[in-house]
């Protein structure tokens, strides 16, 4: 454990001695204050089009870093012959694996706390939750109400909905916990991140083709991931199936993706979803390292 | 070969680069109309921005419905006009039942993941109230700078902004930015009456406007297979009550005449019509008081 923390330290370090977060930290908050500082018809209580503009840059900043860092870790290691006194030590392979894993992770945690900080200062300054509880359950009642009058049983019955009134109305805890769990689940699926690209960085020959492969990817799967399953239905076969399949393989992670829930101020997600969700990820963190570390144990170290 | 001074290559440079500006620069506003904007989007974007303007218009909408909107692969046909589009006519006229089963996208889970998926997204339907209206504005304003030939955008933002959040001005001053960019445009003019006639009560200018709205749908609509028959309805039974509440009965009937050519549902105008016939007639019949 004394070498997977020695070397994830090191890959901490590395973060912070590279420039690459303080730009796109620079930029996030440089686009946020601008787009903070125009006004809309006069109006200043205006404020969820900076959230999700905010929100959109801090998962677009997090994909670059965690993935930059993570394709960059093994490739460099044998570049530069580093690898060789490592593994001496001695190093097994796992260990490394897991502490460079651990360390970019790590690192992504660090970067996105500072990154939800300063959302929520930018959001809590400018009024944040300005939608009251009394007046979002009221705006839900009437839809909910008059629709469930109007709307036949058999076809409301079927939609999925949830009609909690009781969601609706919002606490300063339960804000404050709304953006706890974003970043809990948004560091849990960097985790995923992490562990996918550094697979991808000992699978393909170089860091560049991981990383743009690994960010296709990703974004894919954040885009199209939870639709699969309604592009596949209207395949023939055996698309249908080969595409069905890739939907049950892949982890979703559009699942850690709650930033509407955060800007449209709805109610927290149950701790059960949220623990079921953080299992999911380490499952298939679990499963990518592995991935990784069996490629790695046979690989030569040398290019 | 001896190397000339390093500070004579840069003045030769220079005097150079400078030549060259004062050539070119007089004929650059030729070659594209990007510059002459004072609009960094238009000159940044050229005319693709307005690929993008409809993307805004619709993240207005989703943003009036909290989030809850179904993606491309949800929609089962077209997007019918959603509440955000209002028009107060149009607003009341709404069929919420219709909408709420517009909304209705999710249907039952196919799988365990799309089901414990439901947790993580907004699964709840519901419509911005009570001043939260405002949330929408910056997307509408956004989509107005990307395309300001695109009508709705200014209608439906001052519907919202003088119907729900009671700021007129702006509502006014976003309209007349909508008129400058689109002359043309009758469905402008038309809201344009309403803001005059509601919110400024002033039916003379009002009067006015809608007459130059009903001018402007005869000069592009009239020549029309299809030409927008709604829009013609609108712009008659309004402007004939204001000409009514004027005193001026003939003129009221023949617009309410020409409502009812447009109206899919006549018969309530026609009772309209019969009971401003009724006070002409009245009017006509009544014994005259002698001047002194």
């Amino acid at each position: 454990m004394n070498n997977v923390m020695a070397i994830s330290g090191i890959v901490v370090k590395e973060l912070y001695r590279r420039k690459d977060f303080y730009v796109l930290f620079v930029l996030t908050a440089l686009i946020t204050l601008l787009l903070g500082s125009v006004s809309f018809f006069n109006d200043a209580k205006i404020v969820r089009y900076l959230k999700e503009v905010c929100l959109l840059l801090i998962w677009i900043s997090s994909l670059v870093i965690a993935i930059g860092t993570a394709a960059r870790q093994i490739p460099a290691e044998r570049e530069s012959r580093t690898i060789f006194p490592l593994l001496a030590k001695p190093v097994t392979r796992g260990q490394f694996i897991m502490g460079k894993f651990l360390g970019c992770w790590l690192a992504c945690g660090v970067a996105l706390a500072v990154f939800y900080l300063f959302f929520g200062v930018v959001s809590e300054s400018r009024g944040g939750r300005n939608a009251s509880s009394a007046e979002l359950s009221s705006a839900a009642a009437t839809v909910g109400t008059e629709a469930a009058n109007q709307v036949d049983d058999h076809d409301h019955a079927g939609d999925g909905i949830e009609h909690h009134d009781e969601h609706a109305v919002l606490g300063h805890r339960s804000v404050v916990m709304n953006y706890v769990q974003a970043l809990w689940l948004h560091w849990m699926m960097l985790g995923v991140v992490t562990a996918m690209v550094l697979l991808g960085s000992v699978v393909l020959s170089a860091p560049s083709v991981s990383v743009t492969i690994s960010f296709i990817g990703i974004v894919g799967i954040l885009l199209l991931g939870e639709h699969l399953n309604k592009v596949a239905l209207r395949q023939p076969q055996p698309l249908q199936a080969i595409l069905y399949t890739g939907y049950f393989l892949i982890p979703h992670l559009e699942w850690f993706d709650i930033r509407d829930r955060v800007i449209y101020d709805q109610p927290p997600i149950p701790f059960a979803d949220g623990g079921l969700a953080t299992l999911y990820a380490i499952a298939y963190t679990g499963l990518f390292l592995f991935l990784t570390w069996f490629v790695f144990r046979r690989k030569a170290l040398t290019l | 070969m001896r190397l000339a001074s390093p500070f004579l290559l840069l003045g030769l440079l220079l005097a150079v680069c400078f030549t060259l500006a004062t050539t070119i620069q007089p004929r650059t506003p030729a070659w594209s109309d990007r510059g002459k904007s004072g609009d960094v989007l238009k000159l940044l974007l050229g005319d693709g921005r307005r690929m993008f303007a409809n993307h805004f218009f619709e993240q207005a909408d989703i943003s009036f419905h909290s989030g809850y909107y179904p993606s491309i692969f949800e929609r089962r046909e077209p997007a019918g006009k959603s509440p955000m589009a209002g028009g107060a006519d149009a607003h009341e006229a709404h069929d919420e039942a219709a909408h709420e089963k517009e909304m209705a996208f999710l249907g039952q889970p196919r799988d365990w993941i799309e089901r414990f998926g439901r947790h993580f997204r907004v699964t709840e339907h519901t419509h911005l109230a009570q001043g939260q209206e405002r949330e929408i504005l910056p997307w509408l304003r956004l989509s107005a700078e990307l395309d300001p030939q695109r009508v709705d955008t200014y209608t439906v933002a001052a519907y919202w902004l003088r119907e729900r959040l009671g700021r007129v001005k702006e509502a006014e001053d976003f309209l007349r930015e909508g008129q400058r960019n689109n002359p043309e445009s009758c469905e402008i003019l038309f809201e344009l009456g309403r803001l005059y006639r509601d919110s400024r009560h002033d039916s003379g200018r009002a009067r006015n406007v809608w007459q130059l709205a009903l001018r402007k749908w005869t000069e592009q609509e009239s020549g029309k297979p299809k030409p927008n028959l709604y829009q013609l309805e609108q712009i008659a039974v309004n402007l004939a009550r204001v000409e009514e509440q004027a005193g001026q009965f003939e003129r009221a009937i023949g617009l309410l005449e020409l409502g009812k050519k447009a109206s899919p549902n006549p018969a309530p105008l026609q009772a309209q019509i019969e009971e401003l016939k009724a006070k002409v007639a009245a009017a006509a019949t009544s014994p005259k008081v002698p001047a002194n």
